[in-house]
């Protein structure tokens, strides 16, 4: 992959720093939202990316570069305070519904997701969504599933027991349960393909959103940072169990506009989310918090941040998608 | 594959089955096991008999 165009102060830093570049002075992060702001989600995904597959002709041990890590962490920490601050509301709801009993850590985050009111986007693409509209989609999506599950591994060398073989038991599905054909991230790529789209990793980093972007980064921050474990757990947990449903709408849409040839993927995850979603929210979940009942609240925290970023980011689609006076009527 | 299957009944969802071979639905039809675990659904109304589809939740009670 090449390094991503730069759109504004941090990503120019970034890109500077990746090609070797005399810098420019430190840079001072953006005021207010950083979630919705391309340039500073652009700069963070470019450092996280280091940790994964990194770019051309760039050296690999920028990763960990003290200047880099020092403006990830710098990023991550505001972050993680707006996403806190955002979340609060859902955190408390979600904590006094349960009375913090730790049995029922994994129901408690099925009824988060059951009962999520969020802008209705897969019913759009089901009903709606024209095929440019469709294919927006696919694009905004690419960045992340691509590597789908990839910050997730990062969760499993810092857990044990139960919940450690739980998750592992979820990623051998994930990456193809032993067929390279079936790894979902080629399931992805076949569907870009079959949607006229370019298959390439990374290949629309320079046209996604702000908060396409924020969702892949906030997996990483979780899969990154070990304090920030059991939010990883519970992201993962909503993150599985918002895809099942939505999943047979995607697909059942892709059919209408005529691509079922693209519909493989959104059918494999109908089936295998059905799965990841009891075993991610009881098997990995409810064991961890059985053994660390101090994380409870940090793991309802992630799935809080899960159906935030899922709103951020549909709301925006639709927004982008529909004229002003119908927005309501889809919402 | 293990000889021994396990079967865990998730409460309003499905039964998730661990080291199956086969699902027999109930016409009979043999259905492989491809994943290490299986959602066989338990509602009755999944697309996609015998697994899960997740559509066991918009029988939960929920604000419609």
């Amino acid at each position: 992959m090449q390094i991503p165009e730069a759109c504004g102060p941090v990503s120019r830093r970034v890109s500077q720093v990746l090609a070797g570049r005399a810098v420019s002075p430190e840079v001072a992060l953006a005021d207010g939202s950083l979630l919705t702001d391309r340039d500073s989600q652009l700069g963070l995904w470019m450092i996280y990316e280091l940790s994964y597959r990194g770019f051309d002709d760039v050296d690999p041990a920028l990763e960990w570069d003290p200047e880099l890590v020092g403006l990830r962490v710098a990023l991550e920490r505001r972050i993680e305070h707006e996403l806190r601050a955002a979340t609060r509301g859902r955190v408390a709801d979600a904590l006094q519904d349960s009375g913090q009993d730790s049995d029922q850590v994994g129901e408690l985050l099925l009824r988060m997701v059951e009962t999520d009111r969020g802008p209705q986007l897969a019913s759009y693409l089901r009903r709606d969504a024209s095929l440019e509209q469709m294919r927006d989609y696919l694009r905004e999506r690419s960045v992340q599933q691509l590597k789908e599950s990839d910050p997730q591994a990062f969760l499993l060398p810092r857990l044990q027991g139960s919940a450690k073989v739980a998750l592992a038991e979820i990623q051998y599905d994930e990456f193809g349960g032993g067929r390279p054909e079936r790894l979902h991230q080629q399931l992805y790529a076949e569907t870009l393909a079959a949607a006229g789209l370019d298959p390439t990793y990374g290949a629309y980093v320079d046209d996604v959103s702000a908060t396409s972007l924020a969702s892949g980064n906030v997996m990483s921050m979780f899969g990154l940072n070990r304090r920030l474990l059991a939010a990883g757990l519970g992201h993962f947990a909503a993150f599985e169990a918002s895809s099942s449903v939505p999943s047979r709408r995607v697909s059942a849409g892709l059919e209408r506009l005529g691509l079922a040839g693209a519909a493989a993927y959104f059918d494999e995850h109908v089936e295998a989310d059905a799965v990841h979603e009891q075993v991610a929210t009881q098997d990995i979940c409810g064991a961890f918090v059985a053994d660390h009942p101090e994380a409870w609240a940090d793991v309802i925290f992630g799935a809080a941040c899960c159906l935030h970023l899922d709103h951020l980011s549909a709301g925006e689609l639709l927004a982008r998608w529909q004229p002003r006076e119908d927005a309501e009527v889809a919402s | 594959m293990s000889e021994t299957a396990r079967v865990r009944a998730c409460p309003g969802g499905p039964l998730l089955v661990r080291g199956a071979a086969i699902v027999v639905d109930d016409e009979g039809t043999e259905h492989p096991v491809t994943r290490p675990v299986v959602a066989v659904c338990a509602c009755d109304r999944s697309s996609r008999r015998p697994w899960c589809d997740g559509t066991h939740k918009s029988l939960r009670d929920r604000p419609t």
